[in-house]
This record gives C-alpha cells, sequence and structure tokens, in this order.
C-alpha cells in the first residue's frame, strides 16, 4: 500500500482508494481491541559492528594473541557464561542477561562471501544472500497485519528490509507525520493509501507517551527510534514490525578496547535498547528485540587498531518468550578461520528470523519470506 | 462520445509513445540535464536548439556564470586552503581543548561564523545557490554525479577541513577532464587517504579499506572480477600514499619507509620486490582504463541520466566511448546523449528525484530565489540526503527504490506547501495562485523527472 505504486497513482484511481478510506478505521478499531498483539523489533548495525568485541570470547587465548592492541583485557568484560563476556559497555543490559530476557547468537550471518558493506546488506535486508534480482525485503515479505502502520520504520527513506509491495511507513518524527495545511485532503485524493497511517497517527497522537518505569533513554539518534518505536506499541496502532539502524561501525582505524570508539559506540546502542526495554516493562512479554549487522571484522586487528571487513557476526536478541540467558550458536573457535582469517558462520541469519518471525508473528510459511532456504529453528524462543 | 474519448487517448498515447515533441524534448533536457526548468526556460533552450543548449552545457568554460559568483563571494571559507582552514577553524578548539574546557564553553566561545560546522553549511549553501541559479547546469548535475561517485563522508573527523578543497581542487577541476586524472586527484586527496584510511596504512600494518573500495565503488564495480587476495595486494601497493601532518590540512605525501616492499600481484600485474610509489600510479592506471571501469561508469552515467535500469545498449556505447577515448569524460557524457535511448518516450518523466534533485527543481520552477540555503539544506538532511553527510563510501542511491517512502512523500509535500505559501525559511517565491502551485509540485508527475 504505502510504496512507489502512490507516486504511480493518478488522481482518478485515486478517487477509488479514498473510498475505502473508511475501511482502515474500521480495521483500526478492531486493532485496538486486540490486546496482546506481538512486535518485532529489528535493528541494523550499518557499517559491520565488530562483533568479537561486543560478545568477547575471552577464554580462547587465540583472541588476544589476534588483537594486541584492541582486545577487550579479560578483567574488563562481563562475564557471560564463563567462556564469553560481554564488552563493559553492555553493562545496561547485564540486567535482563541475568533475567533470562537476553541472548545472543555468535558466530551467526549471511553466507555470502562479499565484504561490500553494499552488497553485503542488501543481500541481508532481501533475505536471499547471493542473489541480487530480489525486489523486496523480507520483512516486508513477512509482515500481513492489516494496520496500516503494521511496518515502520524509523528512517528518513524506507530500508531495503522494509520495502515492497505490501509497503511500510518510514518517518523520523511519528509528531509531524502528515501534511500541513488545508491542502491535505487534495494530496489525499492524488495518492490514497499513504495518508492512512498519517490519519491513524494523528488520532492515537502516540507523541504525548511519556517514557515509563523510570526509564531514560539517553540522546542519541537510535534511542529517539526506539523510544517513538516505543509509544507505537503502547498505542496499539497494530505494529507488528518496527525496524531502526544505527551507524558508525566501521571501525577500520582507532577502534579502541574497553574505552574509544567502539566503546561509545556500544554504550549508547545499549542504553538506548535498556531503556526501551525498560519503557516497556510488562508489555515487552509481546516484543522481541534482535539486531543485525551485515558481516563481522577480521580476527585480527590492522596495522591502525582497528579491523578490516570480515564474515560472521554477533546477533542480540531480547524480549517476551526469548530463552535467555545464554549465547546460542555453535562456536567456531579462532583456530580454523574463514579465509584464513574471519570468524566462520555457524548459525545463518535466517534461522534466527524465521523462528521470530514464526513464533512471534505466526507467520505460516517462510518459503516466500526466505525463498530457497530452509530454516532450522535454534531454540530461541519459548 | 465515449468510445470518441478513448480514441483520444489511443491516438495520445501513440503520438508520444513514436517520439517526444520539440517541447517535451527541450523539457527532458532540462529535466536531466539541468535541475529542471524555471519559468520561461523551456521556451529559451527551444530558442537556442535543444541540440545547441546540450553543447553549450557539455562546455561550462565558456559559460558565464557572474551573478552566481558574485553570490558564493561572502562564503569566504570556499576559497580559503585546507590549512588556512585549519588555522582559523581548528586551532582555536585545539586551544580551548587544550584548556580543558568543555564543549559548550568552547561552543559559547566561539561565534557562529567561526565554529567549524560553518564549513559544511557553507559548502551546502554553495551547492544549492549553484544547483538553483549557475547556467552551468549539466556542470552541477556532474558535480552531484562525482561527489556522490567518490564520496567522502565530511563529519568523519578531519575531513571537515579537507572537504571544502577536496570539491574545489579534486573533484570540479577534473569532471571534463579523462577518468584517470579524476581518478587519480580522489587517490592523492588528503579528504578520501583519510576517509578510507589509506593515510594510515603502512607497509606490514594493512588498512585496506581505500583499496577495497576504489575497486568496488570508484572503479571495477562490485562485480567487476576482483578478489580479496586482490583487495590485500592492492592495499600494499598504496602503503605510504599518505597526508602530510594530516591534522593540519597539509597536502599529499608519498611516505617511502611506510611503504611495503615486497613482492606484489594485483588483477594478474606482477610488482616485483623493491618497489615504490610508482606500483600505486599504474594500479591508477590500470584501473582507470580497465574494462570493468568503463562499463562500471557507462552504467552509473547511464542510470544517472536515462534510467534506473539503463537499457544495456546505451551502457554498452557508452563504454566503448569510455575506452575509446582513454576515458574522456566530455566524450563519455556526451555519448549517454547521442543514442536513441536518452530521447525515449518511455523515459520521459520516468525518473524519481531525489530530495535534492526535487527540491532544487522546485524552487527553480516557481522562480523562487535563494536568500538563505542554510534551512533548505537542513531539509534535505530531514529527508535523508544531507549534503557531504553520506556516512558509508557509497554515497547516496540514484533510484527510486531508494526515495520512495511515505515518510519522503509527507517530506515533499510539506515542502511544497511551504514554497507555494511562501513559507519557505531562507527562499522567496510568490505566486499568484497558491493553491494550483502546491498541487503541482506535490503532484505525482512533479515527483519524476
Amino acid at each position: 500500500m504505502i510504496n512507489r505504486r502512490f507516486f504511480l497513482k493518478s488522481s482518478g484511481l485515486a478517487l477509488v482508494s479514498g473510498a475505502m478510506i473508511p475501511n482502515v478505521f474500521v480495521k483500526m478499531a478492531n486493532a485496538a481491541t486486540t490486546k496482546g498483539r506481538k512486535v518485532v523489533v529489528a535493528i541494523f548495525q550499518r557499517g559491520a559492528v565488530d562483533g568479537l568485541n561486543v560478545v568477547v570470547p575471552y577464554a580462547e587465548p587465540a583472541y588476544y594473541a589476534a588483537r594486541p592492541n584492541i582486545a577487550i583485557p579479560r578483567e574488563s568484560v562481563l562475564d557471560l557464561d564463563g567462556f564469553f563476556g560481554m564488552h563493559p559497555s553492555l553493562s545496561s543490559l547485564a540486567p535482563y542477561w541475568k533475567d533470562h530476557s537476553l541472548a545472543f547468537v555468535h558466530a551467526a550471518g549471511s553466507p555470502d562471501a562479499t565484504r561490500s558493506h553494499f552488497d553485503a546488506q542488501d543481500f541481508m535486508e532481501c533475505g536471499t544472500p547471493g542473489v541480487k534480482t530480489t525486489p523486496d525485503g523480507f520483512l516486508a515479505r513477512a509482515v500481513k497485519g492489516p494496520s496500516p502502520l503494521r511496518a515502520v520504520s524509523m528512517t528518513p527513506t524506507l530500508p531495503r528490509i522494509l520495502s515492497g509491495p505490501e509497503g511500510a511507513v518510514a518517518m523520523t518524527d511519528i509528531g509531524r507525520f502528515g501534511v500541513r495545511g488545508d491542502v491535505s485532503p487534495m494530496f489525499e485524493a492524488m495518492y490514497g493509501g499513504a495518508f492512512d497511517a498519517a490519519k491513524m497517527l494523528k488520532a492515537a497522537d502516540p507523541q504525548k507517551l511519556q517514557p515509563e518505569n523510570g526509564a531514560q533513554y539517553p540522546a542519541n539518534p537510535l534511542a529517539n527510534s526506539l523510544k517513538q518505536i516505543a509509544q507505537l506499541i503502547k498505542s496499539n496502532v497494530g505494529l507488528e514490525v518496527a525496524f531502526a539502524d544505527v551507524g558508525g561501525w566501521d571501525t577500520h582505524a582507532g577502534e579502541g578496547a574497553a574505552q574509544g570508539q567502539l566503546a561509545n559506540n556500544l554504550r549508547n546502542f545499549s542504553e538506548a535498547i535498556s531503556a526501551f526495554i525498560r519503557d516497556l516493562g510488562s508489555r515487552m512479554s509481546d516484543v522481541v528485540l534482535v539486531t543485525m549487522s551485515e558481516f563481522g571484522r577480521t580476527v585480527r586487528e590492522n596495522g591502525n587498531r582497528g579491523t578490516d571487513h570480515g564474515h560472521a557476526n554477533v546477533m542480540l536478541v531480547a524480549g517476551g518468550g526469548v530463552k535467555g540467558g545464554k549465547v546460542y550458536g555453535k562456536w567456531p573457535g579462532l583456530a580454523d578461520l574463514y579465509e584464513n582469517r574471519d570468524l566462520a558462520i555457524t548459525t545463518d541469519f535466517r534461522d534466527v528470523f524465521a523462528e521470530l518471525l514464526t513464533k512471534q508473528l505466526g507467520v505460516a510459511s517462510m518459503k516466500s519470506v526466505f525463498p530457497g532456504y530452509e530454516p532450522k529453528w535454534r531454540g530461541l524462543l519459548a | 462520445m465515449k468510445r470518441f474519448l478513448l480514441l483520444g487517448v489511443c491516438i495520445l498515447f501513440t503520438a508520444t509513445s513514436s517520439s517526444l515533441t520539440d517541447r517535451q524534448r527541450a523539457t527532458h533536457a532540462l529535466d536531466r540535464l539541468a535541475f529542471g526548468a524555471k519559468p520561461g526556460d523551456v521556451d529559451r533552450v527551444l530558442a537556442i536548439g535543444v541540440d545547441r543548449w546540450i553543447e553549450q552545457q557539455l562546455h561550462p568554460e565558456r559559460i558565464a556564470d557572474h551573478d552566481v559568483d558574485a553570490r558564493l563571494a561572502p562564503y569566504a571559507t570556499l576559497s580559503m586552503s585546507s590549512h588556512e582552514i585549519y588555522e582559523e577553524f581548528e586551532e582555536p578548539v585545539i586551544e580551548a581543548r587544550r584548556q580543558k574546557k568543555e564543549l559548550n564553553e568552547i561552543r559559547d566561545m566561539l561565534p557562529r561564523e567561526k565554529r567549524p560546522r560553518r564549513l559544511i553549511e557553507e559548502l551546502s549553501a554553495q551547492r544549492l545557490i549553484r544547483a538553483v541559479d549557475s547556467e552551468r547546469q549539466l556542470n552541477e548535475v556532474m558535480a552531484d554525479f562525482w561527489l556522490n561517485h567518490f564520496n567522502v563522508f565530511a563529519q568523519k573527523g578531519l575531513d571537515r577541513v579537507l572537504v571544502t578543497s577536496y570539491e574545489r581542487e579534486v573533484i570540479r577541476p577534473h569532471m571534463w577532464g579523462t577518468f584517470e586524472e579524476l581518478l587519480r586527484a580522489t587517490a592523492k586527496s588528503p579528504a578520501m587517504l583519510f576517509y578510507l584510511d589509506n593515510a594510515r596504512s603502512r607497509g606490514g600494518a594493512l588498512n585496506e579499506n581505500y583499496a577495497r573500495e576504489i575497486m568496488e565503488l570508484h572503479t571495477l564495480g562490485v562485480d567487476g572480477g576482483y578478489t580479496q587476495k586482490d583487495v590485500t595486494e592492492l592495499a600494499r601497493v598504496f602503503t605510504g600514499w599518505s597526508i602530510e601532518r594530516p591534522g593540519e590540512g597539509e597536502g599529499f605525501v608519498y611516505r617511502r619507509f611506510a611503504h611495503d616492499r615486497g613482492e606484489k600481484t594485483v588483477l594478474g600485474y606482477h610488482f616485483r620486490a623493491g618497489g615504490g610509489m610508482e606500483e600505486g600510479e599504474q594500479m591508477i592506471r590500470v584501473l582507470a582504463h580497465h574494462p570493468a571501469t568503463a562499463h562500471h561508469i557507462a552504467y552509473q552515467l547511464c542510470q544517472r541520466l536515462i534510467a534506473d535500469e539503463p537499457p544495456a545498449s546505451a551502457v554498452d556505447r557508452v563504454a566503448k566511448t569510455f575506452l575509446a577515448t582513454g576515458g574522456d569524460l566530455r566524450k563519455t557524457v556526451q555519448s549517454v546523449l547521442d543514442g536513441p535511448e536518452f530521447w525515449d518516450p518511455k523515459y520521459y518523466r520516468a525518473k524519481m528525484k531525489t530530495p535534492f534533485e526535487y527540491a532544487v527543481s522546485a524552487i527553480r520552477a516557481v522562480g523562487g530565489s535563494i536568500d538563505d540555503p542554510l534551512p533548505v539544506a537542513r531539509q534535505l538532511q530531514q529527508m535523508g540526503e544531507g549534503l557531504y553527510l553520506s556516512q558509508p563510501p557509497t554515497g547516496y542511491s540514484d533510484t527510486a527504490q531508494a526515495w520512495t517512502s511515505s515518510g519522503g512523500l509527507m517530506a515533499r509535500l510539506n515542502f511544497a506547501v511551504a514554497l507555494a505559501e511562501n513559507k519557505l525559511p531562507g527562499v522567496r517565491s510568490v505566486n499568484a495562485d497558491t493553491h494550483a502551485v502546491t498541487l503541482m509540485l506535490g503532484s505525482p508527475d512533479f515527483q519524476k523527472q
């Protein structure tokens, strides 16, 4: 509905969709009474975060051998299970690890060998690694709900992962999504569906909702996105999938260790997520948050105390139904590296999403979501 | 009656699908080779003749642009060297930091026009003034294309000091020369050396960021046939290509002692041990004239000027011209326009405008004048196409897929409302019928060029 079609729509055609507008409000009324609607929140860390410094295999000596300047010292990591530990910047997430609502999947990723940011992001978002002709994003293919706000991306442009004929809404400010002035009805006639979401938002007025449970969102773009996603969830507007992205992970130089560039980014990242979880409180039982990044980074640090483009990475999964307090995935170790430089992939990122989409959103079949792939559930969710 | 109407529609369709009318040709040329028509532009182009107008536009150096030159004069940083910029904008900040001042203290200390962000503001202002009002319109279209092709993110550390001279000395003077010269200029530019980390890459302490992107984005293209081994070996070739006192806005330097002197093989080219800077020079020649590069550049130019999925016949012809002329960029651009594809009616008003193209073409369409470009620059940022602010080396996408979204649409419609009602900050536009203008600027047709 909200896609390239509305740009092509002639005003003649739009009259038809204008006449359909009341249906949306009927659907909306239904949506508002549907309690316990499940939501998936996906965060893309663009630029390839260094997963080995996020969830650190601190018990593996090869890790320290490969990273003389940028390894997270053993005494700084926040131990998870005696083998892995979190980067100290993730400390605000520790309570959720302890109460088993947070898990990680390590050595996960997209199996295509590309080390191009652009291609790797594209492959991941389309859900078809190695195939460049897929026209739409896999989350767009998974979302089928009736609400015009069923899929929302907190970005100025619609990301690949949510583009497609069923479409999604992209915005950066839920309070300003709409057209000012008295010409609005005429634009509605021109563009039809695009305005359903705007009207629904105006009626629900989610931006008036304050963070709850003492949650304090830090001042960073990801936190701003998550705060607004929380407002949408609380407003019961029929949201099923929300998306946000965050950049700054391409640490080719001066990555830092327990402190420094990556540490600062990770603090912004984790504090945004922990504020979101806290804000949603008990509502979090209906929400699963998952993170992804296009590939990992080289096991060995490069000449500039940074890391170059690698392969496998780590994903974070948090929320209701998550069997947390565990690092999932077969650990391939740092002795036998992919192409002699990178962490090998043992869990396809599609396995993680397939389980989430099936158990959380009730998507019946993964055939159209991940064509040509048979996902294997990893038992992440109850 | 109904049948007659239908017939009329059919005739209209046949007429438009065989070839463009003269008026459509002029409009199309202004849409694609300029940032849209100002009131009266179509008639002016028709009076000159479309082909002659294009010929003029292909030689921007012959077109006077005094008005725009005069309007850019007050933007003092545009003509400053990187070192002058460093002394004026960075040193006070560094000094304040040395005195352990807090960020907000530093901000309060510096008047607005002395803050480092002023640099990007003046550059953005310059781009918008030129795009809206320069007589050298094709030159501005190509500046947008090449700055995006050789993207540098102005907010990566020192790059804020370096982008001014990057645009002025590296991109703009080489846009109509050979691709090899343009590529070499970027390879030796402090802005690129810093942005893609090559300035820090040393023998035995490699950084492969630039080596990858020069092949993937600048030359061969991601499917251009190179391997991870080629990336690593090319990174070794470029070791030592660095910046003289990088913190202070100085120029290119080759550091002999940082160069990896071992033997190397890149894309089948073998370098014996003991080599130096000439290895990088040779690889720039090889990459600049590689058939995969010809195809990649041809594809991108055709994508920009013809269609999101450009016809293979055009791409092949342009690639051939690129190779046959040694990468002559004027002839290469001309070759995009020489074939039948550019003028095919199916591409008339068929390409989605990017936010930059939309905003500029809207201001031009209403004959608006920009008093202060910064509010428009900020709007572009909110629409996802902030000038000089693309963080990944890929730059911004040029296809409809990237820019079609409900949020983007709302932003455009609000832009249209404000501009039509003469309420767009920084822009004056007097419109007799604001209602009609709003609907025109917000119409699906006007989103396309």
